[in-house]
C-alpha cells in the first residue's frame, strides 16, 4: 500500500505553489525536490548547522526540522526570494559578496536568511547582537569575522537606501 | 536521515486532538515545535506510527499572566514567551532561562511545554519549573484533567509523567513572592548548546534582608533536574555574610553527576558548585534590590 499523500499549498517567494507530499516530507526536501528550489541547503538534518534556514511567515526557522504538511497555507521565503524581481542582489547579499563572507557557499543561504531577518527586526545591531543572531549557523570556510562584518555592512547599505 | 512513514493527523480543536491521541494510544506522538522530536525522527531514534500535529490548534497558542503566575499554553513558542514583557514582569526567570535555550532560530519554533515534556535533564526549562514549584496540566479524552507538580512530572532522562493518550495542555510558572530574586547561570561548550552544568536559583529575604530561603535546581547532574534547598547553609544571614564557599561545598557534596565526552564527573561537580553559588548570589542581590525599590516607593 502506498503512503498517503497530502495536497499542500505554500506561498514560496511570493508565488503560490502546490505539492503532493507524504506526511514525513521535510520542508527542506519539499523545497528542493517537489518545488525545485535547491538554494536551501541541507547539511545535518538535525538542527545544528543552520544551512537549511528559511523564513516562515517572516521568521527564520530550520526547514529540516519542519514538516512541509505542517506549514500548509503559510508563506516561505528561501534564498531564491531574497533578491529583487529583476535578479538584483539584496543589501545582505551584496554585503556578503563585498566583504568576502563566503567561499564555497554551502552555509551561505542559511546565513543570508538569518541575517535578513535579524536586520529587519534590528536595523543597527551591536556586535553581540549580530553574533547572537547568527549563532545558530555554522560555516566551515571563511571564519566568522567576515560574516559579522558583512552583516554590519548590510545594515549600512540598508540605512543608505532607506 | 529521513523519518519513517507515519499517519499524519492535523486536528484543529483540543477535543479532536484528545480523541485522536486516545485512538493512537502508545503508537501516537504529539508534534509541537518539532525541535527535539524531528531530529529523533530523522535519525530514526523514534518511529511513531501516528503523529498528531497540534500546530493548528489555535486554542493552545496562549500565554497568560494569571493570579499568582504565568500559564503557558502548549503551542506558545519559546520566542513568544521570551518577548512578552508582561511575562518578564510576572516571572523574570522564564526570560532569563529562555535566552539560554538553543538559538533564536530554534526558539522561533520550539515550545515551552514541548521542552518540559521532552524532559532532557540538561534542559533549562525543566529546572525553572522545578525551582519554582510549577506544574503541568495534562488532559485526555473522556478523562479527568491532571495537574502534575514539577516534583512528580520529571520521572527520568527524557521521561515525563505524560502517559500515552495524554496531551500536556499548559504549564504554570508561579510568580515570586515579595523580597525574592531569581537567576539562571550555566556553562555550555558553545553558546546555544545544552549546558554541561547550570543552576536556576530562587532566594527569598525576610524583613531584615536576611536569607529566609534559598533553593537551586541543577541541570546535567542527574536523570532529572536536581533540586537542593540550601537555606540552612545560608544560616539566616544577610547575603554579604553568608559563607558562600560552604554553600558551594554543600551543593557539590549533594550531587552525583556522571562524566561524558563533554565533561568529567569531577569537572561537572566543580562547575555546578560555582554556578549554584553565582546564581544564588545574583538572586539574593535581586531580592535586596527589589526590597530597596519597594521601600523607596513607600
Ligand atoms: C540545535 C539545537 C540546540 C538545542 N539546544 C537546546 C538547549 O540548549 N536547551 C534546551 O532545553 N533545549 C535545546 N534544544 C531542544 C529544543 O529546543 C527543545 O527540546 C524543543 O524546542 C522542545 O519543544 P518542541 O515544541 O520543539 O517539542 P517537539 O520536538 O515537538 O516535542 C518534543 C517531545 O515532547 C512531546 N510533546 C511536545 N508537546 C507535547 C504536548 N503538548 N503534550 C504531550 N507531548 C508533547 C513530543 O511528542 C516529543 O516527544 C535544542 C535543539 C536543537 C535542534
Ligand atoms: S540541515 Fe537543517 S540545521 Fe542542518
Ligand atoms: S562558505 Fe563554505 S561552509 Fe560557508
Amino acid at each position: 500500500m502506498g503512503e498517503a499523500l497530502h495536497e499542500i499549498t505554500l506561498t514560496v517567494n511570493g508565488v503560490l505553489r502546490e505539492a503532493k507530499v507524504p506526511g514525513r516530507r521535510l520542508l527542506s526536501d519539499c523545497l528542493r525536490r517537489e518545488l525545485g528550489l535547491t538554494g536551501t541547503h541541507v547539511g545535518c538534518e538535525h538542527g545544528v548547522c543552520g544551512c537549511c534556514t528559511v523564513l516562515l511567515d517572516g521568521a527564520p526557522v530550520r526547514s529540516c526540522l519542519t514538516f512541509a504538511v505542517s506549514v500548509d497555507g503559510h508563506e516561505i521565503t528561501t534564498v531564491e526570494g531574497l533578491s529583487g524581481p529583476d535578479g538584483s542582489l539584496s543589501p545582505v547579499q551584496r554585503a556578503f559578496s563585498e566583504c568576502h563572507a563566503l567561499q564555497c557557499g554551502f552555509c551561505t543561504p542559511g546565513f543570508l536568511c538569518s541575517a535578513t531577518a535579524l536586520l529587519r527586526d534590528n536595523p543597527s545591531p551591536t556586535d553581540d547582537e549580530v553574533v547572537e543572531g547568527i549563532s545558530g549557523n555554522l560555516g566551515r570556510c571563511t571564519g566568522y569575522q567576515n560574516i559579522v562584518k558583512a552583516v554590519h555592512r548590510a545594515a549600512e547599505l540598508m540605512g543608505d537606501e532607506a | 536521515m529521513k523519518p519513517s512513514a507515519f499517519d499524519y493527523h492535523a486536528p484543529r480543536s483540543l477535543g479532536e486532538t484528545l480523541e485522536i491521541l486516545a485512538g493512537a494510544g502508545p503508537h501516537g506522538k504529539v508534534l509541537a515545535g518539532g525541535q527535539s522530536l524531528i531530529p529523533l525522527l530523522n535519525m530514526r531514534l523514534a518511529a511513531p506510527s501516528h503523529l498528531v500535529d497540534i500546530n493548528r490548534v489555535a486554542a493552545l497558542d496562549t500565554v497568560s499572566v494569571e493570579e499568582g503566575g504565568v500559564r503557558v499554553g502548549a503551542l506558545a513558542r519559546h520566542a513568544a514567551v521570551e518577548r512578552s514583557s508582561s511575562v518578564a514582569r510576572a516571572q523574570p526567570l522564564l526570560r532569563a532561562a529562555l535566552k539560554l535555550v538553543a538559538h533564536p532560530v530554534i526558539r522561533n519554533r520550539g515550545t515551552v511545554v514541548g521542552s518540559l515534556v521532552h524532559a532532557d535533564p540538561s534542559a533549562e526549562l525543566p529546572a525553572v519549573l522545578t525551582v519554582l514549584d510549577g506544574s503541568v496540566r495534562l488532559a485526555r479524552h473522556a478523562g479527568p484533567v491532571r495537574e502534575v507538580p514539577a516534583a512528580a512530572f520529571f520521572t527520568g532522562p527524557l521521561e515525563s509523567a505524560v502517559e500515552p493518550g495524554e496531551l500536556a495542555v499548559s504549564a504554570f510558572f508561579p510568580s515570586l513572592p515579595p523580597r525574592t530574586g531569581s537567576a539562571f547561570c550555566e556553562v555550555a561548550r558553545r553558546h546555544g548548546d545544552y549546558a554541561m552544568a547550570g543552576a536556576a536559583a530562587v532566594v527569598s529575604l525576610d524583613e531584615d534582608l536576611r536569607i529566609a530561603s534559598a533553593r537551586v535546581a541543577c541541570v546535567s547532574v542527574g536523570p532529572v533536574p536536581v533540586l537542593l534547598d540550601v537555606s540552612e547553609v545560608c544560616a539566616h544571614r544577610p547575603a554579604a555574610s553568608v559563607d558562600w564557599a560552604a554553600v558551594a561545598r554543600d551543593v557539590r557534596d549533594r550531587i552525583d553527576p556522571e562524566g561524558d565526552i563533554h565533561a568529567t564527573a569531577a569537572y561537572r561537580r566543580h562547575l555546578t558548585g560555582v554556578l549554584a553559588e553565582r546564581a544564588l548570589r545574583i538572586a539574593a542581590q535581586e531580592a535586596a534590590d527589589e526590597r530597596a525599590e519597594e521601600t523607596s516607593h513607600g
